[in-house]
């Protein structure tokens, strides 16, 4: 590849002034790091950081960055829609646009977003220290920073992926796509892959193996619940994304022809590894929001969780059966009425457990004193939206129905009606709830409800009509269409919706620095009044998390204990192990994204140094002696005095 | 010195290298029955599940069993799905 096919893409210019923006930013941020002398700082207390509370912190962070990243992806696809014959983006950039908005809002946004707040809340809500392998999940995150920056970096270099975030073969083998766009996309999902994979098995041990004395599986919050599911999915899901990825790079850059049309090769075998991957990855993401629906609609009723037997039930069933849905996303591959008819039935059962959740939810409302907080009003809007867009997941199941709404606008209508309040609503929400309990001050309420209401009218004003479209014959992935076919009308309602949620999404970030400025510091370390043990500890948390791991007897021990006027964090201090920082997983996931860049471009002698170099950090972790280190009971002392509101 | 070699986990490394060549046989010899390439493939490919299962995962060393058979159950049912359910819709049922 020549240097100038390299830089080609930025002889576009919304490429070339997107790629001068980066450029500028970054000079910013180095600029301003080094102004104020913040550098050993951030490497101290951030880069470098084991510590779960701050990964979960940096994990948010990256995800409200790509959020902004595929919301001007989305913004930019409703604009170029919004008129007939429009002009303002050519198909080729509007391809690699929705492929990258995909990619971006699932594995890059949804996933870190919600992974970010099981680290922050997890081990908090269970009375751990820290997750099972602090190490490891700092290496989780900088894996998954190292993917997301490839995926970033190939729109200015070398182009972007532009066959669809699902990438099905043919159109995504060499053939067709000469360039290098899909080994960024291989390369960039296998490395952030691998590290939620580890993040997976960490937070299986973490809870199975860490949960403060007396907290029986039972009586667990359904918050942990949900990650405890989620992750055994991601465990059992992730492993075949890798696996066809690598397939996936070896037919591009080796000449296999494990996806090829021809020489035994099977195209939609791609497609059918991927929806195995694929489907259970939709309730990675959304049932974790379930558990956040959960611990909020139970606070703010100010009840207990209505049929806690039957949510835990329902998830397991549902991590079952989102294993045995995946051919519904391709009825209308060919196979016959047998195949279409099993996945059919598959399909429209996992209506039933999540019906079970919603009716809990609405039980659990029932008769309690409901406080319209903003994390309260997300809940809210979530329960109808969502039954949307279950609804129109039922009519999709319908595999004989499917032939009609298959590729069309109906179909991204319906699961933006089941991603945007399933899991867009719930991350917000769960934001919203726990921002306090790390920043130790409340998000202003008037500006997150002003944000909600822009959020929630301007999502169904840019969604709703696609469904009517849709039905109209509107296909997906369309650039442009005719005047004649009459879909210019709703299209730019729709654009109009799409930018009422961009001044929300403004408005939730100027939120952050508004109550940063204004908002009253919170002394209690509860300031919802809330129900599980993550309340329990001061705001921020101390590095330790608890200086002394309370004692479970029931669910939601700690809001017992408040009635009873017991403390349940009381007790004598004992010196506290905690592990040590360390700088080796940003370098190592540093060189693995060298080591992926160069694959992407097939230059062998970079893949070889860096995958060698890769190899050296498993080395010298294997041999390295890192015993942790002590909190001396003077220091707690002292930490406790110091959050406890007394100088 | 001897208790700190780590004996399994060599083993355990052989042994997987030593499957891989052996499931490699079913291409590098041409001319292989389709019967005789999937019973050496099925053979080595439990035998390397176990070996990862054994030397690496020490599978063996933990007090809780039960546990350990839901994994286990769990684990094998969600395989056989998505082999058998695979096989359905892309062989079987097209």
């Amino acid at each position: 590849m020549s240097f100038d096919e390299l830089f080609a893409p930025m002889k576009e210019p919304m490429i070339l002034a997107a790629g001068i923006s980066i450029i500028v930013g970054a000079i910013a941020v180095v600029a301003g790091l080094t102004y104020f002398k913040k550098w050993g700082w951030l490497y101290k207390n951030w880069l470098t950081t084991v510590d779960h509370k701050k990964i979960g912190v940096m994990y948010v962070f990256v995800a409200l960055i790509m959020l902004f990243r595929g919301g001007i992806d989305a913004l930019l696809m409703r604009a170029q829609t919004a008129i007939p014959e429009n002009g303002l983006l050519n198909s080729e950039h509007y391809n690699e646009i929705f492929t990258t908005h995909g990619l971006i809002m699932i594995l890059f946004m949804a996933m870190p977003f919600i992974i970010g707040l099981m680290n922050i809340v997890v081990p908090l809500q269970i009375g751990a220290r820290d997750v099972a392998f602090p190490r490891l999940n700092a290496l989780s995150f900088w894996l998954f920073a190292a993917g997301a920056g490839l995926l970033n970096v190939s729109f200015v270099i070398g182009g972007s992926p532009n066959a669809g975030w699902t990438a099905y073969f043919p159109l995504a083998g060499t053939e067709f796509n000469p360039g290098v766009g899909n080994n960024y996309y291989a390369w960039a999902l296998q490395i952030s892959g691998i590290g939620t994979l580890m993040t997976g098995i960490n937070f299986i041990t973490t809870i199975f193996k860490m949960r403060a004395p007396g907290m029986k599986l039972m009586k667990m919050p359904m918050f942990t619940w949900s990650a405890l599911i989620t992750n055994v999915i991601i465990t059992f899901a992730f492993p075949v994304l890798t696996v066809a990825l690598a397939l996936m790079t070896l037919d591009r850059q080796f000449g296999t022809k494990f996806f090829a049309m021809q020489d035994g090769g099977m195209d939609m075998m791609w497609a059918n590894l991927f929806w195995v991957w694929g489907h259970p990855e939709v309730y990675i993401v959304i049932l974790p929001a379930f558990g956040i629906y959960s611990e909020i609609i139970a606070t703010f009723a100010r009840k207990n969780l209505y049929g806690y037997k039957s949510m835990v039930m329902s998830m397991v069933i549902i991590s079952l059966l989102s294993f045995m849905v995946w051919a519904h996303h391709f009825y209308t591959m060919g196979h016959g009425v047998m195949v279409n008819g099993v996945f059919s039935t598959t399909t429209m059962l996992i209506a039933v457990p999540t019906g079970v959740k919603i009716f809990n939810w609405l039980l659990t409302m029932r008769h309690g004193k409901i406080q319209f907080t903003t994390p309260m009003l997300y809940a809210l809007a979530f329960i109808p939206i969502f039954t949307i867009g279950g609804v129109t997941g039922v009519m999709l199941a319908m595999a004989s129905a499917d032939y009609q709404y298959h590729n069309t606008m109906f179909l991204v209508a319906h699961f933006h009606y089941v991603l945007i309040p399933g899991v867009v609503f719930g991350v917000l929400a769960g934001y919203h709830y726990w921002w306090p309990k790390i920043f130790g001050f409340r998000l202003n309420e008037k500006l997150g409800k002003s944000a909600f209401w822009f959020i929630i009218l301007g999502f169904n004003i840019a969604f709703f009509p696609l469904f009517i479209l849709g039905l109209d014959g509107y296909a997906r992935r369309m650039y442009t269409y005719s005047a004649d076919t009459g879909y210019g009308p709703l299209n730019m309602v729709s654009f109009l919706g799409a930018l009422m949620m961009g001044v929300g999404f403004i408005l939730l970030c100027y939120n952050i620095y508004y109550s940063f400025r204004h908002s009253p510091r919170e002394t209690t370390g509860d300031p919802w009044d809330a129900r599980s043990l993550e309340w329990a500890t001061h705001s921020p948390v101390p590095e330790y998390n608890f200086a002394v791991v309370p004692k479970i007897n029931q669910l939601d021990e700690y809001w017992f204990a408040k009635k009873e006027g017991r403390d349940i964090t009381a007790g004598e201090y004992e010196r506290i192990h905690m592990p040590n920082n360390s700088s080796a997983p940003m370098w190592m996931a540093g060189v693995m994204f060298l080591f992926a860049f160069f694959f992407v471009f097939s230059v062998w002698a970079g893949v070889i140094v860096f995958g060698l170099a890769t190899l050296g950090f498993l080395a010298y972790r294997s041999f390295e002696k890192d015993d942790g280190h002590y909190i001396e009971v003077a220091e707690i002392v002292e930490t406790e005095r110091r959050l406890g509101g007394e100088q | 010195m001897k208790e700190l070699f780590p004996k399994e986990h060599v083993l355990g490394f052989v042994g997987s290298l030593l499957l891989t060549l052996a499931a490699l046989t079913v291409i590098m010899f041409k001319g292989m029955s389709n019967g005789l390439a999937m019973t050496i493939l099925l053979i080595t490919a439990a035998a390397q599940a176990l070996v990862q299962l054994i030397l690496f995962m020490h599978i063996g060393e933990t007090d809780d069993k039960k546990s350990l058979y839901v994994t286990i159950i769990y684990a094998v049912v969600v395989g056989l799905i998505t082999v058998f359910g695979t096989l359905l819709a892309m062989v079987w049922g097209y």
